[in-house]
This record gives structure tokens, sequence and C-alpha cells, in this order.
């Protein structure tokens, strides 16, 4: 298995980690939407929801297989999506609290896709062509999350009361989190030394813009409070990780091996 | 309902519904063109808050497998549409009066046709 361009192959490999990274903040969130299936405040929502939430773990499986190439040791996106433990995840800590609301559901999704679409972008363009490939497909379904994360922001920000006091109270809780969304270690600055990859912080300030303009025309205060500290890519989960592991996990792990 | 923090023993998954009763949202229309420049077609409807949220909700619903290249969507209320008991004077061909078709007459020999 060559690890053609992401320096060293094997499980230590710097791209190996940052496609954990999107590999896993995707399966997550995707995990996360998943659970609306059925439960949608409309059916027509429902079936959005659902879409998205096939969207991610699409993206999540082509990127973790890509992971399970460069590692080498035989593992396909199957073994890493059930086969890992909570320590062994790197998504962000903000994708795996619970669904909550609608609202919160809405704002994660707008918040994460935010980034998401800016990370995709520049990675479409990395000289990785399999990083690239999986990116460049990854980005169109990206722009359609957060149009689709957006236009529920403001109707939820500027609608009724309730759907303003809703969403108001789900990003006072969600943006503490968002800190996270540019955590950059050893493994980015290893890419970026290579070129493969972008420098998060330089995506800030678009991040920014975007959020706090559109979260403004939602009529949606932004709270001043710092980040919180966060571990999610060093393997430092909240209390919640391990119980949607567990649900996400068991049948492929009461039947291992099993095919359908 | 309760808006206790979601981190501090929440339930998993989805949690509550809007305590106020909303009203069924509209309903709108879908039109899709499929690829290779037929005209749109009527795929079937939405309910919808607004037109944006109809082309996405139709997006989802219609053309998640490629079957579209362009999505119209139109509040069903706005569409007037004939009515059963219009079926007679609107649809009834006419067959009685032979000379409403245009086979009834014959070219007239010295007619070239072109």
């Amino acid at each position: 298995m060559g690890g053609r361009s992401g320096g060293q192959a094997g499980g230590d490999s710097p791209l190996f980690e940052y496609l954990l990274r999107l590999g896993d903040d995707r399966l997550v969130l995707g995990h996360r939407l998943s659970e609306w299936c059925g439960h949608g405040p409309i059916l027509e929502e429902d079936i959005a929801l659902a879409n998205i939430a096939l969207d991610s773990l699409g993206q999540a499986s082509l990127f973790l297989r890509r992971a399970g190439q460069l590692e080498g040791k035989g593992r396909d996106e199957d073994a890493l999506a059930y086969w890992r433990d909570e320590r062994e995840f790197r998504n962000l800590q903000m994708l795996e609290l619970p669904s909550g609301d609608f609202a919160f559901t809405i704002i994660r999704l707008f918040l994460f896709s935010a980034l998401g679409q800016l990370q995709l972008e520049r990675l479409a363009a990395s000289p990785d062509a399999e990083l690239s490939g999986i990116a460049g497909k990854a980005v169109k379904e990206a722009r359609y999350h957060l149009r689709h994360g957006a236009e529920w922001v403001l109707r939820l920000g500027d609608g009724t009361d309730e759907s303003h006091r809703r969403a108001q109270s789900a990003l006072d809780e969600l943006w503490p989190w968002t800190g996270e969304l540019f955590f950059q270690n050893q493994v980015d600055r290893a890419l970026r030394d290579q070129n493969l990859i972008p420098d998060l912080e330089a995506l800030r300030a678009s991040w920014e813009t975007l959020v706090k303009d559109h979260l403004s025309r939602a009529t949606l205060a932004v709270p001043s409070g710092p980040p919180r500290m966060t571990g999610g890519r060093v393997g430092r989960h909240t209390e919640h990780l391990g119980h949607l592991l567990a649900k996400m996990q068991i049948v492929a792990r009461s039947h291992p091996g099993a095919q359908w | 309902m309760t808006t206790d923090g979601r981190t501090g023993g929440r339930t998993d998954g989805p949690t509550d519904r809007p305590t106020d009763s909303v009203g069924e949202w509209p309903l709108w229309e879908v039109f899709t063109q499929p690829p290779g420049g037929a005209p749109h077609e009527h795929a079937g409807s939405v309910h919808a808050p607004d037109a944006e949220i109809a082309l996405q909700n139709a997006r989802d619903a219609y053309t998640r497998r490629g079957e579209a290249v362009s999505i119209w969507v139109v509040p069903s209320a706005a569409i007037v549409a004939s009515s059963p008991s219009d079926a007679g004077p609107f649809f009834d061909p006419g067959n009685d009066k032979p000379y409403r078709h245009p086979q009834f007459y014959k070219v007239p020999r010295g007619v070239k046709v072109f």
C-alpha cells in the first residue's frame, strides 16, 4: 500500500490521522442526523435530514477507506468505523453531543458545514490525488448542507418567539465548542509543510464572517464567551460518544463479518 | 417541556417538538426537467413554509438520483384547474361534427405537398 504523498505510510502517518479526523467528524455527525429518521418535524424535513445523514456517512466511508489503505494493516472503512473504541475516535466533541431539538441540530449543522465547505474547497485542490478527489466530491454535498442549514437558521432565528428562543439557546450552548473547529497540532504542521492541506487558522476569518453575518441576519446574538478546552482531535471525548458508539457498533460487533 | 442543558444528563436522540401547534405548511407542486432538454414535468408535491424551502424539499424528495437538471415549484393554490364537471364541454372531441377535424377536408387536386 503506497503512502504515495502522505510522507511515511502507516498508522502513525500524519495523513492517516488527518483522514481519521475528516472521516470521524462525518461519521458521528451522520449518525446524529440519522437519529432524526422518523422523528423529523415534518415528512419533507425528515427526508432532508436523512439525505444529509447519508451524504455524511458516504463521505466518512471514503475518508476512512483511504485512511485504512494508507495504514496498510488491512483495515477497511467498516473496521475503522465499527472496531475502534472511543479514545481512538478523532471527531470534534461538538458533533457527538446529543441531537437535542431541531434548532440544536440545525445550528450545529450550520456551524460545522460552514467550515466544512471552506476546508473541502481547499482540499479539493490538494496535490494528493486521493484526498483532492474525495474532497471534490464531498464539497458539492457540503455546499448543499450549508445552504439547507443556513436557510433554517434564518427561519428559526427570525421566526416565532419559540423558534427564536430555541435557536438562541442552541447557539449559546454550541458556541463554546466551536473553538475546536480550528484545532491544529503537529499532524497539521507536517501536512502543511508538504502543502497537502490548508491552514485552518487562515480559514477562521472567512468562517467567522460567514457565520456571524448570517446569524445576525437571523437576529441571533453571537455569544461572546471563550471557546472551551476540548480534545476530540486527540481522542478525549464527552460522556456522549461512548453511548453513541455503543448503538452504532453493536450490530457489527455482535455479528462479526456478517454480510447483507 | 424543559430547556435543560444538553450536556447534562439528557437522553440520546432528538428531543421535544415545538409547543405551539403550527398549522400544516402550504402545499407546493413540483415540476422537474429531466436531463436532455425535455420540458418540465409534474413530479409530485411537497409541503414547505416558503419558496426556498419548497425548492430544497423538492430537491430532496424528487431529484436525489440524477432525475432532473431543473426544478420549478409553484404554490398549489396558484394552480387553476378544470373541474371534472368541465369534462364534457371542455374535452368532448365533437366527433359528431366531422368538419371540425382536418381529416374531413380533401386536399384539392393540384395542391402540391411540400
